[in-house]
């Protein structure tokens, strides 16, 4: 087991390195540079600020300065915000994107499975069928769209329910109170309840009629203890090996959704990087993600090993 | 003898159902992907009929009717565009039409896009499993890391240095979409390939191009399709994605992602301009997962 996650976690070095590589050469091969403006540098000023950066030197010296640098942590100043380096940028905005990712996977897994579990119990019956729609209509319809639709009923028009105000924040992070995520989190969690309530409804249906099953009906165990003790832990394995993709498409919707609330997150950081060609950001911030999902991904293997008796490890 | 002929005769009569036969008659049978399947042709058709639809250009701004709504809408509004009967967007242009010619660049993204995967996913994972032993181990140890990325981040880079090209956004999404692909064809193709059909091929001394092309492809047909009509909705939702960043198609032109981003914008004061493309887009999406469902419950002969 142990020498397995040795193993595992060797071998994630290969494939960082391969992404520190194609995020590095397709920046650098983009036409136009992070100095381009509509006012142009005296020359001399342009290459100083250009050796200052190591912009000068060719391309694959760049490079192994890059890799140099990163593997003491260091991924170099922000080219447009002058005054952070990249480092400093990211963990302002780490905090931000990690409470909100994962406050959305872990409302996806409770609330998906908690659906999709009631929806096998009452197979083929109006319950499975309004679950299993609206999963249809989470998965169809677009963050961006649903994400303005809440924030005008709970924040423009105010709901309130038996005197109670149910009015929230349409935008902001406020020090991450919980006013504020309701919003953000909901409408990130949205398609990943609907994908993960639709999966646990598939494995959930095939646990139940597997002979082991039966067995505890037979012996009389009340339907929670069969489905709490027994059958979840089977049922939910595809599931374990979905947080990988989850985790990537909840890191994609933070773009939108960070977008649309101003949250101050790092996929602000990427989209405004990419689109100022600020080119130590945009790797920094991809480091950063691919990092996070080859992390769950390990974790995920781990706990699939440990949840299937039949998995071995090695 | 008379008796075991008559037998025989009998017996030739049944006529045999093939697997394909099978499907599509279990497919036909199914109420919700057929009508996915005419709701569909329907919008198809619209979008390909545009121009004849309606008497006004995607292009033709008109600045006396800006944000107006259809003359049919309930409610109150600032004003009304008589003819317009979807209404009129932030610059007067009439919106059904520009919903449409938004259905063509979608589904023109959508079905190239998914081309796209299709072409190396199953290239890709039939050589994989067909080769097997080292080289597949090779080859799905490159997509396993090619997984763990973050795709669209890289999509988005591509988007800002070939400067939001048309071409290129079909060829880059569908580059990303290849991975499932080649994973389900090369699963496919490991249990094909141990059929005897494929020795008898190999023994007459068919080589190994041959061999994928003629006898294994035509064989993971089936869950490639279905895989197909799943793939197309995903990616018309990363384009409106990259849409929605101001990644992805470029004004004039338009796209449902386009639309509904701006339609965002203008919700509290022009709800239609984001209804009818939400509306046109989300039933397009539905109409796309419900024919996956019907073609795989159609060709998965288990879960009849």
């Amino acid at each position: 087991m142990m020498a397995y996650a040795l193993r595992r976690l060797l071998g994630a070095i290969p494939t960082l390195l391969v992404i520190v590589t194609v995020a590095f050469f397709m920046m650098r091969l983009a036409p136009g540079g992070p100095f381009d403006s509509e006012r142009r540098l005296p020359p001399e000023v342009e290459r100083n600020v250009k050796a200052a950066y190591n912009l000068d030197k060719p391309l694959t010296q760049q490079y192994l300065i890059y890799l140099g640098k990163l593997a003491h942590g260091d991924m170099g100043p922000s080219y447009k915000n002058k005054d952070f380096t990249v480092a400093q940028l990211i963990l302002i905005g780490l905090p931000v994107s990690a409470r909100l990712g994962l406050s959305a996977m872990a409302l996806a897994l409770l609330a998906g499975t908690a659906l999709g579990v009631s929806a096998a119990l009452k197979q083929n019956r109006w319950e499975d069928y309004s679950v299993m729609g609206v999963a249809m209509l989470g998965i169809t319809i677009p963050t961006f769209v649903t994400a303005p639709i809440l924030t005008l009923i709970f924040g423009i028009y105010g709901v309130s329910l038996f005197g109670l105000d149910l009015s929230l924040p349409v935008g902001g992070w406020n020090g991450g109170a919980l006013r504020n995520m309701i919003l953000p989190v909901t409408v990130l969690a949205l398609p990943q309840i609907a994908i993960v309530a639709r999966m646990m409804r598939g494995s959930m249906i095939e646990v139940l009629r597997a002979n082991y099953i039966r067995t505890a009906r037979a012996k009389g165990l009340s339907v929670s203890r069969i489905v709490l003790g027994h059958a979840l832990r089977a049922a939910a394995l595809p599931l374990v090996s979905y947080l990988g993709p989850a985790l990537a498409a909840i890191l994609t919707g933070s773009l939108i959704v960070e977008q649309i609330f101003g949250l101050p997150g790092i996929g602000r950081y990427f989209v405004l990087g990419a689109l100022n060609r600020d080119y130590t950001l945009v790797m920094g911030v991809v480091i950063c993600y691919a990092t996070l999902i080859i992390l769950l991904n390990f974790l995920a293997d781990i706990a699939y090993g440990i949840l299937d008796p039949r998995v071995r490890l090695s | 003898m008379i008796a075991t002929g008559q037998t025989l005769k009998a017996v030739e009569e049944v006529k045999g159902r093939s697997l394909w036969v099978d499907a599509r008659r279990r497919l036909l049978r199914n109420r919700a992907a057929m009508a996915s399947i005419i709701i569909l042709g329907l919008i198809t058709l619209l979008a390909l009929l545009a121009p004849l639809l309606s008497p006004f250009a995607y292009d033709e701004v008109n600045y006396d009717i800006i944000a107006c709504s259809p003359h049919w809408w309930p409610g109150e509004t600032a004003c009304r565009a008589p003819g317009h009967i979807f209404g009129t967007d932030s610059v007067g242009r009439d919106l059904f039409v520009r919903t449409l010619f938004g259905a063509r660049v979608s589904l023109a993204v959508g079905l190239v896009a998914t081309l796209v995967s299709l072409l190396i996913g199953v290239l890709y994972g039939a050589a994989a499993g067909y080769l097997g032993g080292r080289i597949d181990s090779l080859m799905m140890r490159a997509v396993d890391i090619l997984y763990s990325l973050p795709f669209v981040f890289f999509v988005i880079i591509l988007m800002v240095i070939f400067d939001r090209n048309f071409i290129l956004l079909f060829v880059a999404i569908g580059a990303v979409e290849w991975l499932t692909m080649a994973r389900i064809v090369r699963g496919q193709t490991l249990s094909i390939k141990q059929k005897e059909f494929i020795e008898a091929a190999r023994a007459a001394g068919v080589g190994p191009f041959a061999i994928i092309t003629r006898h294994i492809i035509p064989n993971v047909v089936g869950p490639v399709m279905v895989y197909v009509t799943l793939t197309v909705p995903g990616v018309i939702l990363t384009e409106s994605f990259l849409s929605f960043l101001g990644l992805g198609i470029q004004e004039p032109l338009t796209s449902w992602g386009v639309l509904i981003s701006d339609g965002a914008d203008q919700m509290e004061s022009a709800p239609w301009m984001l209804l009818f493309p939400a509306l046109f887009m989300a039933v397009t999406l539905f109409c796309f997962n419900f024919i996956g469902d019907g073609l795989r419950d159609a060709l998965d002969p288990k879960d009849r």
